[in-house]
């Protein structure tokens, strides 16, 4: 364990839907998220993964239990204070990107700066040192319709933690990708977890990103099932590859 | 980056933008036309009041507007009117439709305006050609440049008559249109009288001049309280009262406005059908905006923003063929009329259309779940 939890939901149940259609997709999950540590949460379809990863987000509120986002207690506040929630506290990396089509890398970034009010030089500095951060110096100018679906991730990845959140979500990020773009998302959130010290949660089916995580939480029908930690002092070997080759690079 | 992602999205499908803008243009010009009518017309029914120098008329009883007078003002009111405390001067105007005959044979109505501008009376403006010391020649009157096909006359120099007598052109205005359509004749209002065969102190109208430092309301009611058989109006009374008669008991003027009202909504519903179609077909990119924490304002403002854009670009393009269309009627019966007033109630109107049309596409984006973003 790497210190206090920045994000803990207890006992969190959810119901969707009404009447003769309501069903129970989480019952009573309780968990927590550590800074530095990259956790995934695994499950087969259904079992509640995304409602899950929905409610640690402040999108969905919980029917009961509670969550708390850098100690301080998310449940029952307003759809506006939850969206305030967001802006500073979590960065969301999505399956499909979901990029703004029209708008360049360096936009796509600094939006996410915009909607906190960050703006002008400052924020388009910013922008561009998290895009030469994860590699895509070269395609600042570039819209989401003329890069690969790795480099689409990897402006997703830096529009997340352009706002420094101390939580990022991440939803199948390697879903859409082949094995090394795959790859090299995963190594891009170990990196952020380890150096930038954030707790980093991604839900996946992929088991390539098994051996980047520090940790493995199973969640079936509603319910977590099962937890498995890598034991500490061992690192994933593509982090270390990805770090010889940035200091090679330079 | 509200600006920018507003501006992207509008760009992005050149075709909805296009039919929006074309939703905009058609609603700008038809406003334009409407009220550059009405406007015009406005201006040609108070035209002659508008440029009296009088603070206030003296007219019949239940005289409508301009044209409607009559020759029923006699000395007796004068001289009522000029011992009345606080009256410096008492003009008589005399005002009547009359038969015009043309050269070539034929006729057509036109309006007598008998005037004394040496006096204090109405002045013909916007003379292109001769003066009123012409006019005052024998037989001289003046006429308006653009009627002179219809009088069947060449310009200056040219002769004709009314009712039974003789005239000659000595003077031309440019500009000075008659909302009835029967061209204003201007001369001297002794020959006015005698053409229409008039008593020699005949009179439509008085214009009365009130003294320096004179309360012109206090005039006005001493005025009332001697001329038993006649109206006192001011000139703001008098205009409304002409506008009123041309423009709203005759259909004209609701006519034209509501012509105004149609295109307003005619635009908005076009406008709010393609913001609508674009705010739908964004929904994604605005579920995570919100995910990403972004306030509904913000989102609000980026389809404002568009409404903004596509209000600004329309009015340009709608103003350009408005202008030209202004231009175009200049020499016709009906001419519009754009005063800067007009153009800036035009802006505000766009404005408010776009911003009327972007509260469906605002309903559209306030059910949003940002968890939808998780569903794709």
């Amino acid at each position: 364990m790497t210190g206090e939890p920045v994000l803990e939901a207890i006992d969190v149940v959810k119901e969707l839907g009404s009447g003769a259609g309501k069903v129970m997709a989480l019952k009573g999950v309780t968990v927590a998220l550590r800074p530095g540590e990259l956790t995934l949460l695994m499950g087969p379809s259904g079992s509640g993964k995304t409602t899950l990863l929905s409610i640690l987000g402040c999108i969905l509120t919980p029917t009961s239990g509670s969550v708390r986002v850098d100690g301080q207690l998310t449940t029952g506040l307003p759809a506006e204070k939850l969206a305030m929630f967001r802006r500073d506290h979590i960065g969301f990396i999505f399956q499909s990107y979901n990029l703004f089509p029209t708008l360049s890398a360096l936009e796509n970034v600094r939006i996410a700066l915009d909607v906190r009010g960050e703006k002008g030089f400052k924020a388009a500095a910013r922008a561009e040192e998290v895009l030469r951060d994860v590699g895509l110096g070269h395609r600042l100018k570039y819209h989401p319709g003329n890069m690969s679906g790795g480099e689409q991730q990897r402006v997703a990845v830096a529009r997340a933690i352009a706002t420094s959140p101390s939580v990022v979500l991440a939803d199948e990020p390697t879903a859409a990708l082949d094995t090394e773009n795959g790859h090299a998302v995963m190594a891009l959130l170990a990196r952020i977890a380890k150096e930038q010290n954030r707790s980093v949660l991604v839900v996946t089916h992929d088991p390539r990103t098994l051996p980047y995580a520090d940790r493995v939480v199973r969640i079936e029908d509603g319910r977590i099932v099962g937890e498995e930690r890598r034991p500490d002092g061992l690192d994933a070997p593509e982090i270390t590859d990805l770090t010889k080759r940035r200091k090679a690079h330079v | 980056m509200v600006l920018t992602l507003a501006f992207r999205n509008l760009f992005h499908d050149r075709i909805r933008l296009a039919v929006t803008l074309v939703g905009i243009l058609f609603s700008i010009v038809l406003v334009a036309v409407q009220l550059g009518l009405y406007l015009g017309s406005s201006r040609m029914i108070t035209s002659n009041i508008d440029h009296s120098d009088g603070d206030l008329w003296v007219t019949t009883f239940g005289a409508k507007s301009f044209e409607d007078g009559g020759l029923l003002l006699r000395n007796g009111e004068r001289h009522q009117a000029l011992a009345t405390p606080g009256v410096a001067s008492v003009v008589p105007m005399v005002v009547a439709f009359a038969e015009w005959r043309k050269p070539s044979g034929g006729s057509t109505r036109v309006v007598v305006i008998g005037t004394d501008p040496e006096d204090g009376g109405l002045a013909p403006w916007s003379l292109i050609k001769g003066t009123w010391e012409d006019v005052r020649a024998p037989n001289g009157i003046a006429v308006d440049r653009t009627y002179l096909k219809e009088l069947d006359i060449e310009g200056v120099g040219s002769t004709a008559q009314i009712a039974t007598g003789r005239i000659r052109v000595k003077a031309l205005t440019d500009g000075v249109r008659s909302f009835t359509q029967s061209p204003y004749v201007y001369m001297p209002i002794n020959r006015a009288r005698q053409l229409l065969g008039a008593p020699t102190d005949a009179t439509t109208f008085y214009l009365v001049k009130v003294a320096p430092g004179a309360d012109v309301e206090q005039v006005r009611k001493d005025l009332k309280s001697r001329l038993e058989t006649a109206e006192v109006l001011t000139k703001a009374e008098f205009r409304d009262r002409s506008l009123t008669q041309w423009l709203f008991r005759t259909g004209a003027g609701v006519a034209l406005i509501g012509g105004a009202f149609l295109g307003v909504l005619v635009g908005t519903v076009i406008v709010a059908q393609t913001l609508y179609s674009s705010t739908k077909d964004h929904l994604n990119e605005f579920a995570t905006l919100r995910a990403l924490g972004s306030s509904s304002g913000y989102i609000h403002k980026v389809i404002l923003g568009q409404a903004g854009l596509s209000a600004v670009i329309g009015y340009v393009l709608g103003m350009i063929i408005a202008l030209a269309a202004v231009l175009a009627s200049h020499d016709t019966p009906l001419p519009l009329v754009m005063t800067p007033w007009l153009a800036a109630v035009l802006f505000a109107v766009t404005l408010f259309m776009c911003a009327i049309s972007a509260l469906s596409a605002i309903m559209k984006v306030i059910k949003i779940d940002p968890a939808m973003v998780f569903n794709r």
